[in-house]
C-alpha cells in the first residue's frame, strides 16, 4: 500500500520507489530499528539529496535496497528500481543489479579501489567480466569517463595504480568506475566527505556536470552546503524515519519542520557576523535502541506541546512537499 | 607589550623516515619555517588542507616532536623537553582536545575517572573532596550534569565524548587548549554545541585557544586570528575580519570560495573553482611558490622565486609576490 498521495502523479516518474521500507539489525541488546518505514520515490533525472546526522538511517536504506546490509539486518517493505522488486530478491539478482543498474560512490575511494590492480584495469573489470563490452571498447568509454570526470592524461593514469593517486584522484576513478556500465541511477554515500575542501569543490563540480546530463543520483549527506549546490529535491531523516520532503529552494527558504529549520541555522556560514554564537540544538539524536514514543524530535523541540510527546506524527503531503510534524512552521523559521 | 602566551619562530620540522617497503629514503619537511604568535585568552586558527603542517605545529607546540630550525616559546621559555620541572608544568598549561572524542577516552574508565585522572597526573590533586568538587565543576563547565561521571565512553554519544574530553582538558584550569579538528567529526547540531562551549570556556576562563580546522567557516566564528598553511609554510596571516573580508593570497581565497554555500540560489550559480588539481606531478621546483603549481594568477616570477612572507596591512602578513595587483581584481 502506497501512503503517498502526493506522489500518485509522478508514479511513472519514479526510477526508485521505496515503500515502508524498514530495516531492523538484530544485536545483542535486542533488535534495533534503523529505518523505521519510508516510503520515498526516486524521480527519473533528479538527484535527490537524503540529509541526516549519524544514526538517521539515512545510509542504511540505500544499502538495504541494494541488499548490502550487514548479516544481522534485514529488510522489510518495498523498494521497487524500474518496477523491479528488490526486497526479498535473490543475492544473485542483486549482484547482478549492482554495478550495472545501480552504482555506488562511497566516502573512502580506497575501498573502492583494489590496491594492486591498475587503475585502467579495475574500470574494465566489471564490463568485461560480464561481457558487456569487449576490451577496446571498455578502454574507449573509460578514458572518455575519465576524461569527464575530469582527469588529466588518462592514458598516463590508466597504467598507474591506485596509491599513485591524490585523494581526489582517486574519488574521480571511483565516480568513473560508477559509470563505466552505464547505470540508471548513482548511490552516491557521503562521497566528498573525506577529502579536503578544495578537492570537494572540484568532484561537486563533476557531480554537477553529470547530473547536467540528465543522470538520476541519490545523494546522502549530512552536509547542507553539498545540498544546496547539487540535489534537486531534499529528504530530511532523523530517528529512522523521513520528517520533510521538499525541493531544494523550499527546504533551505522555508523549512516546515522544526528539526530543518534547526539544523540549516547551526550551519557554520561564512556570511555569518565573525565570532556569532551559532544557532544550536540541545540534546542529542536518540539512539538507534532507544524506545521512542511520540516524535522522535520532540525532547529537542522548542516548539513541542503534548500531542507531539504522545503520536508519532505522519509524513504528510501537499503541494509536492511533506512533513512529519504536528505544527509544521508556516513559512520557515523566519516568519 | 607583555610576553605572548605562545610563540613561534622560525619554525622547521623534517620527518626523516624510508619509503614504501623501504625502498627509497626520503625526508618529509613538515613545517618549513612557520611563525605565529598567541595573545593571553586569545583564539588563533590554523587553517590548510591535509598535509599542510597544521598538526604538526600543534605537536611541536606540546613538546612532542623537537623541532628541526625555529623555536617554540611558551610565555616567554623556550621549550626544552629536558627541562621535567617546567615541561610537567606547561603539559598542565596546554592541554588539548582531538578529533576523534571515543579515541581519546580509556574504554575502561568513567568519564569521572579520567577526568580525575588528569587532576592527579598533573596537579598530583588526589583528595576525595577536592577531585569531587573539581570534577563536578568541569563537568558543569561543559554542560553535563553529574550523572555522566559515572558512564562509560560506549555509554556517550559523540558529542558528550567530546564534552568529556573537554571537561579532562579544562579541569587543571589550563592556560592554552589546543583543539585538532576537535569539531570535525561531529554532526552539524552537535559541532554548533561544542563550537558555542569553546568560545564561552574560553571567554569565561581566559583560556586561549589554538583551533586547527580545516573548514574556515568554523574558524570564522571562534577565532580572533586566523594563519594559512600550505604545504608546511605559513602563506597568510591575518585578523579574522580581515582574512575574511579581504583574503589576500590566492589560496587563502580558494580555500574561501570552496566552502560550499548553504544557499541554493548561490550554490548553483557557482563555477568551477579555478585550482588545479592536488597531487602528482605538482610538487613546486625547489625554491619557487610552493602554490605556483596550482595558482591560477602564477607567473614566471613565482615559478621560479619563492616569496618572502611580508606586510600587507590591516595587521595582515602574506607570501605572495602579486598581492597587491589582485587586491584591485
Amino acid at each position: 500500500m502506497r501512503s503517498t498521495p502526493g506522489s500518485a502523479d509522478v508514479a511513472d516518474e519514479a526510477l526508485l520507489a521505496l515503500d515502508d521500507l524498514r530495516v531492523t539489525f538484530d544485536t545483542e541488546q535486542g533488535p534495533v530499528q534503523a529505518v523505521r518505514g519510508v516510503t520515498l520515490d526516486v524521480r527519473a533525472g533528479e538527484c535527490l539529496a537524503v540529509v541526516g546526522e549519524s544514526g538517521s538511517g539515512k545510509s542504511q536504506l540505500f544499502l538495504a535496497c541494494l541488499g548490502l546490509l550487514s548479516a544481522n539486518g534485514q529488510t522489510l517493505g518495498s523498494a521497487r528500481l524500474q518496477g523491479v522488486e528488490l526486497v526479498g530478491a535473490t543475492e544473485r539478482s542483486l549482484a547482478a543489479l549492482r554495478g550495472a543498474r545501480v552504482g555506488l560512490v562511497s566516502q573512502d575511494p580506497m575501498n573502492a579501489l583494489t590496491p594492486h590492480m591498475k587503475i585502467g584495469e579495475q574500470l574494465m573489470e566489471f564490463v568485461l567480466d560480464r561481457g558487456h563490452m569487449k576490451t577496446p571498447e571498455a578502454r574507449a568509454r573509460a578514458l572518455e569517463l575519465m576524461r569527464s570526470v575530469g582527469i588529466a592524461e588518462p592514458e598516463a593514469r590508466f597504467e598507474q595504480y591506485p596509491h599513485e593517486l591524490s585523494g581526489g584522484q582517486r574519488q574521480r576513478v571511483a565516480i568513473a568506475m560508477a559509470f563505466m556500465p552505464g547505470p540508471a541511477l548513482l548511490v552516491a554515500d557521503e562521497p566528498t566527505t573525506a577529502l579536503d575542501v578544495t578537492v570537494q569543490a572540484q568532484v561537486l563540480d563533476v557531480l554537477r556536470q553529470l547530473r547536467g546530463q540528465g543522470l538520476t543520483t541519490v545523494l546522502i549527506t549530512h552536509d547542507l552546503g553539498v545540498v544546496a549546490g547539487l540535489a534537486d529535491r531534499v529528504a530530511v531523516m532523523y530517528a529512522g524515519v523521513v520528517v520533510e520532503v521538499a525541493s531544494v529552494v523550499e527546504l533551505f527558504e522555508s523549512p516546515r519542520h522544526p528539526y530543518t529549520a534547526a539544523l540549516l541555522e547551526s550551519i557554520p556560514r561564512l556570511d555569518a557576523k565573525p565570532g556569532a554564537r551559532l544557532a544550536s540544538i540541545e540534546g542529542q539524536p536518540p539512539r538507534p535502541q532507544e524506545r521512542l514514543q511520540g516524535c522522535p524530535f520532540a525532547p529537542r523541540c522548542p516548539g513541542a506541546r503534548e500531542r507531539c510527546r504522545a503520536s508519532e506524527p505522519r509524513l504528510e503531503w501537499g503541494a509536492g512537499r511533506a512533513s512529519a510534524c504536528h505544527a509544521p512552521l508556516p513559512g520557515g523559521w523566519a516568519a | 607589550m607583555s610576553t605572548p602566551l605562545l610563540e613561534v619562530r622560525g619554525l622547521r620540522v623534517d620527518y626523516a623516515g624510508s619509503g614504501f617497503l623501504r625502498t627509497r629514503r626520503h625526508t618529509v619537511h613538515a613545517l618549513r619555517g612557520v611563525d605565529v604568535e598567541l595573545g593571553e585568552g586569545r583564539s588563533l586558527g590554523i587553517v590548510g588542507e591535509s598535509g599542510c603542517g597544521k598538526s604538526t605545529l600543534a605537536r611541536a607546540v606540546l613538546g612532542l616532536v623537537t623541532p628541526t630550525a625555529g623555536e617554540v616559546s611558551w610565555r616567554g621559555w623556550t621549550i626544552d623537553t629536558s627541562d621535567r620541572a617546567r615541561m610537567l608544568q606547561m603539559r598542565r598549561e596546554v592541554q588539548v582536545v582531538f578529533q576523534d572524542p571515543f579515541g581519546s577516552l580509556d574504554p575502561r574508565m568513567t568519564a569521572g575517572a579520567s577526568v580525575a585522572e588528569a587532576l592527579d597526573a598533573l596537579e598530583g590533586v588526589t583528595d576525595a573532596a577536592t577531585v569531587r568538587s573539581r570534577v563536578a565543576g568541569a563537568f558543569r563547565s561543559v554542560g553535563l550534569d553529574d550523572g555522566f561521571a559515572s558512564r562509560y565512553p560506549h555509554e556517550l554519544s559523540g558529542g558528550q565524548c567530546q564534552r568529556v574530553a573537554i571537561a579532562r582538558a579544562t579541569v587543571v584550569r589550563p592556560r592554552l587548549l589546543i583543539c585538532d579538528e576537535a569539531v570535525s567529526a561531529l554532526d552539524v547540531s552537535v559541532q554548533a554545541q561544542i563550537v558555542n562551549l569553546l568560545a564561552d570556556l574560553s571567554r569565561r576562563q581566559g583560556i586561549g585557544l589554538l583551533f586547527i580546522s580545516h573548514n574556515l567557516a568554523v574558524v570564522r566564528h571562534l577565532c580572533d586570528e586566523v594563519a594559512v598553511l600550505y604545504l608546511g609554510r605559513l602563506v597568510e596571516r591575518a585578523p579574522r575580519e580581515a582574512l575574511f573580508a579581504t583574503p589576500r593570497h590566492p589560496y587563502t581565497r580558494a580555500l574561501l570560495a570552496a566552502v560550499p554555500a548553504p544557499d541554493p540560489r548561490v550554490a548553483s550559480r557557482l563555477g568551477t573553482v579555478a585550482l588545479a588539481e592536488e597531487g602528482a606531478g605538482l610538487s613546486p621546483a625547489a625554491g619557487a611558490c610552493a602554490f605556483a603549481p596550482r595558482c591560477p594568477h602564477a607567473t614566471e616570477t613565482c615559478r621560479r622565486q619563492r616569496p618572502e612572507i611580508e606586510p600587507a596591512g590591516d595587521g595582515t602578513v602574506v607570501a605572495c609576490h602579486r598581492w597587491r595587483e589582485l587586491a584591485t581584481v
